[in-house]
């Protein structure tokens, strides 16, 4: 029994940092929903944040520089390459009125191609590489217990973003117009929002979040430059967390946890519970998040709850001339 | 006219939806949009690489035509991105988002490579093929069957849940891949059954099938009654309803057609091409065939061009980054670049921008 605990503490320990990159990229995810635009450029987003964070650190890496100010300064590197995308973005579907599903995918294209291009010239040395995490992204005092080792300080973070997120979506004026616009874009411009200048912010903020999680998971959950090539597929199953979790960025704290179990059950499960799946499993293990995600959004179709459904004017451009 | 500005303040333009614009004039803006987008990528390439722009463009070029050699495998993959286009065209005619076109795909490949490998070399050739055939196919318009019902019945998502499915996709051409390899490898060596017959080139066959599958589809989507339905529910589905259509019976047939096109590129790219698959036979081309039958307006004849240019700029940026020695995800950035360019003009071929009255001959606004 004692056993069974301390693999399952072990599960969950794992399970939770690598959970944290589907959080940011889904809270990003969420803020640009509840504007009313289907991001699908998320997981180019968070290639580019990783690599817009690895360049900092690259550079930084070799000054004499504070490890906190690095770590902060990556961070923040990470956030603007999110918010040049989310630009991208947001110039052509707000302004240009694109089809969103088209432009996020060039820009998933784009962004997972450049990645690797800026990537592959820097993932040489691999065992150099490797120090950099540890050293920067665990708090000083992270040695004297097992789960501070595990999470470094990227996931409180993330934990932290999603709250106030969830905060500000529920509980302010800003929140309840940026809802209002992506409901009803032309009774939100009736009232006197500026439903432009919110859709920009919050495409851009959230593209910047989500840019966070692609640096998090290269530095922080992997620890290599190596990392980046694995980015894209786990952005989308950001998307995906956004539609189990019903557009909640604080159930998606649960959600994205969850999540990291789920897509790491097929090597940690057996292991944990002592019997032996043929390695062939291990696929079929893997197709859990996904199938997961498609019998929550199921449910969520079928039981028309009204306040579980996506934003009404999701993916609709707003022309005002339009009316 | 003069308008009273002093108490309004108008914005210094404001934008109006054009009447339709003649296809030569739209077809400049794109080219124009094309063209500035290379010269952005060139100046690019300056930078990152030290290529000189001349050299840049004379590369691109000769990736795609610079032997014979180079020509057919551009004329096939031009043709193996349309064939998939083609699929999807159906479903976003009635503004069905598939994006699954990639799931679509692989799961006919996978299918077809089931049959040769339970089968091949007990039944004959042409039995054998038409099998694969059949299964490629079923196994595909499931693939767009299952979303489809789930839409027609209770509005699901589509988006998000064709995207799942090409996990679910991938997921089980690797567990196959594993139990199929007892060596554990996953590498599926090239089949040595179930290969179509050649005609002149090895490439010719699929290319020709791929081109009078064009026609065919141009056919039913502009001359049947069926597309006329797809059409009109793409356009609203409250007319489409209000005439009698129903919507959700269109929905699910249409997507199930979707699904089979998908079914036999994937037959097509296992017994006319690859003879084998991987996880990543499809390699990203489900998504880019979005880009070919969205930027020709869902129209098959107009794919023709839009997948021979996308094509063009990834076998171009391709030689470049051979000869560069750069990383071969360089294609995707070109053609990134170059879909920003073109979703961008898309803009100015809808719309006209304005200078509004108030702010014309020199008035000023206080």
């Amino acid at each position: 029994m004692n056993i069974l605990e301390s693999s399952f503490v072990d599960y969950l320990l794992t399970a939770i940092p690598l959970g944290m990159t589907f959080l940011y990229g889904c809270t990003g995810e969420i803020l640009t929903e509840k504007a009313g635009h289907l991001n699908l450029g998320i997981p180019g987003i968070m290639c580019i944040g990783g690599a817009c964070g690895c360049i900092a650190l690259r550079i930084l890496g070799k000054t004499n520089c504070p490890p906190a100010l690095i770590v902060i300064i990556a961070i923040l590197c990470a956030f603007l390459g999110g918010v040049l995308m989310g630009m991208i973005y947001s110039v052509l579907t707000v302004t240009f009125r694109a089809n969103q599903n088209v432009t996020g995918l060039a820009m998933t294209t784009f962004g997972a191609g450049a990645t690797k291009f800026i990537m592959s010239g820097m993932a040489t040395n691999a065992a150099e590489n490797y120090i950099y995490a540890l050293k920067y992204f665990r708090f000083p005092f992270a040695d004297s217990t097992t789960s501070l080792k595990y999470c470094g300080v990227m996931v409180y973070l993330a934990i932290i973003i999603a709250l106030v997120a969830s905060y500000v979506l529920n509980k302010t004026k800003v929140g309840l117009r940026l809802r209002a616009v992506g409901e009803n874009p032309a009774t939100a411009d009736a009232v006197g929002v500026n439903v432009t200048a919110y859709k920009y912010i919050a495409t851009c903020i959230g593209s910047g979040i989500a840019a966070l999680g692609g640096l998090f998971y290269i530095m922080d959950y992997s620890g290599s430059f190596e990392a980046y090539k694995s980015i894209e597929p786990l952005g989308w199953l950001a998307i995906a967390l956004v539609i189990f979790t019903l557009w909640r960025p604080h159930i998606s704290i649960i959600g994205s946890i969850l999540f990291g179990m789920l897509y790491l059950a097929g090597t940690q499960l057996p292991a944990m519970l002592g019997i032996k799946l043929s390695i062939s499993a291990t696929p079929l293990m893997q197709m859990l998040p996904y199938i997961v995600t498609i019998i929550v959004l199921i449910i969520t179709s079928v039981s028309k709850k009204r306040e579980n459904q996506p934003p009404q004017g999701l993916g609709v451009p707003y022309f005002r001339e339009d009316r | 006219m003069k308008t009273n500005s002093n108490h309004t303040r108008e914005p210094l333009f404001h934008l109006v939806k054009r009447d339709a614009l003649p296809f030569q004039k739209a077809l400049l803006i794109r080219v124009i949009a094309v063209v500035l987008a290379v010269v952005l990528c060139a100046l690019l390439s300056v930078a990152l690489i030290g290529a000189s722009p001349i050299k840049f463009i004379g590369t691109l070029f000769d990736g795609s035509f610079g032997s014979s050699r180079r020509l057919w495998k551009f004329a096939k993959d031009a043709c193996a991105l349309l064939c998939i286009a083609l699929a999807i065209t159906p479903a976003f005619r009635m503004r069905f988002w598939n994006i699954g076109a990639e799931g679509q795909t692989l799961i006919g490949a996978l299918a077809a490579v089931a049959v040769v490998h339970y089968l091949g070399g007990s039944v004959d050739n042409w039995l054998l093929l038409v099998l694969m055939f059949i299964a490629a196919v079923v196994s595909s318009g499931i693939w767009g069957f299952l979303p489809a019902i789930f839409k027609a019945k209770w509005n699901t998502n589509e988006t998000l849940f064709t995207l799942m499915m090409n996990y679910i996709a991938t997921g089980l051409t690797s567990y196959f891949l594993m139990v199929w390899t007892p060596s554990g490898s996953s590498v599926l060596g090239a089949l040595p059954f179930g290969h179509l017959p050649v005609i002149g080139h090895e490439y010719l066959v699929f290319i020709l099938v791929t081109l009078i599958l064009t026609a065919l589809l141009y056919v039913y989507l502009n001359y049947t009654k069926q597309g006329y339905e797809i059409s009109v529910v793409g356009e609203s589905e409250n007319t489409a309803r209000y005439i009698g259509i129903g919507v959700g019976k269109v929905v699910i047939r249409t997507m199930i057609i979707s699904g089979a096109i998908c079914g036999i590129a994937g037959f097509l790219i296992v017994s006319a091409l690859d003879h084998s698959v991987t996880t990543t036979t499809v390699g990203g081309m489900g998504f880019t065939a979005i880009m070919v039958s969205w930027l020709a307006k869902f129209n098959p004849l107009y794919m023709l061009g839009t997948s021979a240019l996308i094509t063009f700029l990834e076998q171009g940026s391709a030689q470049i980054s051979t000869n560069f020695n750069i990383d071969s995800s360089f294609p995707n950035m070109i053609v990134g670049i170059v879909l920003f360019f073109i979703i961008g003009c898309e803009f100015f071929i809808t719309y006209k921008i304005k200078r509004s009255d108030s702010h014309k001959k020199g008035e000023k606004i206080k």
